[in-house]
This record gives structure tokens, C-alpha cells and sequence, in this order.
């Protein structure tokens, strides 16, 4: 393994929109209009709730981790057999929100975690790019 | 091809202890595989046919070991995971502004 592979992988999003926080919070929390933008869902904003994402293309099992309403909220985010945490963060500005998306991956030197998860995110991957080229 | 590869569980599983435990023979990985020698190593071949394995021979035993670089196409994580949260953020923006209607 490579000395790369030893730290944590993380993603990060970010987004000016010209909305509210509370808006975007909605956005981000309630079933329906989450359903919207990202998936089916059973999702509430309780700290423990334990909750799915469904897809034509698969499932992410989620648990909330911490909830501060209008400002963070941090779930994880578990498919294909690899973990990883994604938080959410809304920033006030003069024109709307700033909305920040950080997912941290598992640490590549869990060898058995790694390489499981090696393919199941190309499993993952290969099938949510069919549905995003469909709805194209 | 790599997907399909591992898309068999029994193969899967001989190729992630080969991850986890390093270079085996033949006869050490079917000993914990529950199926066997034959099957073992017609999975192994499939492998190998995939570059997920190579193999040695020293003596009558025949060691296989993983090769990690290639499933390098398949992990670019970050990248992926970039693309996806970028067009949930289309997706979230297009709602927000249905929401003001």
C-alpha cells in the first residue's frame, strides 16, 4: 500500500445558494423533499435515528450523529460495506447560504475494510451512473 | 470485467482473503473456502484472467497472490464521490427553487 492509502479519504462539496438556511435545512431533513433531490428515504433528524436511502440502484444504510438545526448535521453513510460520515454544514452569508458537504471515507489501513469496499464502490458507482444516464 | 469478476461471492471471498492474508497456495485457500480444490481453482484462473491474482509455482504447489493495482481503475473515490454530491447539489437547488413557488 502506498503512503496515500494510509490517510482518510474525504470528499467535500460546496455550494453557494441563494436560499435560506432554514430553506435548505427543510431540504436536507424532511422525508419528501429529500426524496427530491437525493433519495426514497426514512430519515428524521433525531440524533440515533437509524434510517435508510433506497435506490433503484441499491441502498445506504445511515445513522445521525449530531443535529443542530439550521446549521449542522452529520449521518453515516453505509454501502456497499464501506463506511463513511457525511456532514453537512450551512453558513449564513449576505446572499443566501453556503453549503458545505464533507464525506470522510474509512481509513485505508483497515486493509479488510479497503479492499472490500474497492468494489463495492464500483458496484455502487456503475449502477448510479445507468440511473443518472437514464434521467439525463 | 473486474466487476463481474467479483461479482461471485465464493470468488470474492477467496480474493479478499488473499487481501487480507497475503500469498496461499491452492490447497491452504480451499482448506478455509468450504468448496473445492477444482472449484477453488477454477476461481482462481478467473482471477487471474482478471489480473486480480498472480500465481507462482515453486514445486508441485502453485501460490497465488493479489494484485492490488488492479482494481486502481475502480477507486477513485474521491473523484466519484465529488461528481455525485455535485449533481445532488443540481438536484437540491432545483428543488429549493420549486419550494419557493
Amino acid at each position: 500500500m502506498n503512503k496515500e492509502s494510509t490517510e482518510t479519504l474525504s470528499v467535500v462539496t460546496e455550494r453557494e445558494m441563494p436560499h435560506p438556511p432554514e430553506k435548505i435545512w427543510r431540504a436536507l431533513t424532511q422525508q419528501p423533499l429529500i426524496e427530491e433531490w437525493l433519495m426514497k428515504n426514512d430519515f428524521e433528524p433525531r440524533v440515533d435515528h437509524r434510517f435508510k436511502f433506497r435506490a433503484d440502484w441499491g441502498e445506504v444504510d445511515g445513522q445521525v450523529l449530531a443535529v443542530e438545526p439550521n446549521k449542522t448535521l452529520t449521518y453515516t453513510w453505509v454501502a456497499m460495506g464501506l463506511e463513511s460520515v457525511v456532514t453537512w454544514t450551512l453558513t449564513p452569508t449576505s446572499t443566501g447560504t453556503h453549503v458545505r458537504v464533507e464525506q470522510t471515507g474509512f481509513r485505508p489501513d483497515q486493509q479488510r475494510a479497503y479492499n472490500g469496499a474497492k468494489y463495492g464502490w464500483q458496484q455502487f458507482f456503475a449502477a448510479l451512473e445507468q440511473v443518472v444516464a437514464r434521467t439525463d | 470485467m473486474l466487476f463481474k469478476t467479483l461479482a461471485d461471492p465464493t470468488r470474492r471471498a477467496i480474493f479478499e482473503r488473499l487481501c487480507r492474508d497475503g500469498e496461499q497456495t491452492v490447497r491452504a485457500l480451499t482448506a478455509r473456502s468450504g468448496v473445492s480444490q477444482p472449484a477453488v481453482s477454477k476461481h482462481l484462473r478467473v482471477l487471474k484472467h482478471a489480473g486480480l491474482v498472480r500465481d507462482r509455482h515453486e514445486g508441485r504447489q502453485t501460490h497465488y497472490s493479489p494484485q492490488l493495482g488492479a482494481l486502481a481503475p475502480l477507486i477513485d473515490w474521491t473523484s466519484q464521490m465529488a461528481g455525485f454530491w455535485q449533481r445532488r447539489f443540481d438536484h437540491l437547488e432545483d428543488l429549493l427553487k420549486r419550494m419557493d413557488r
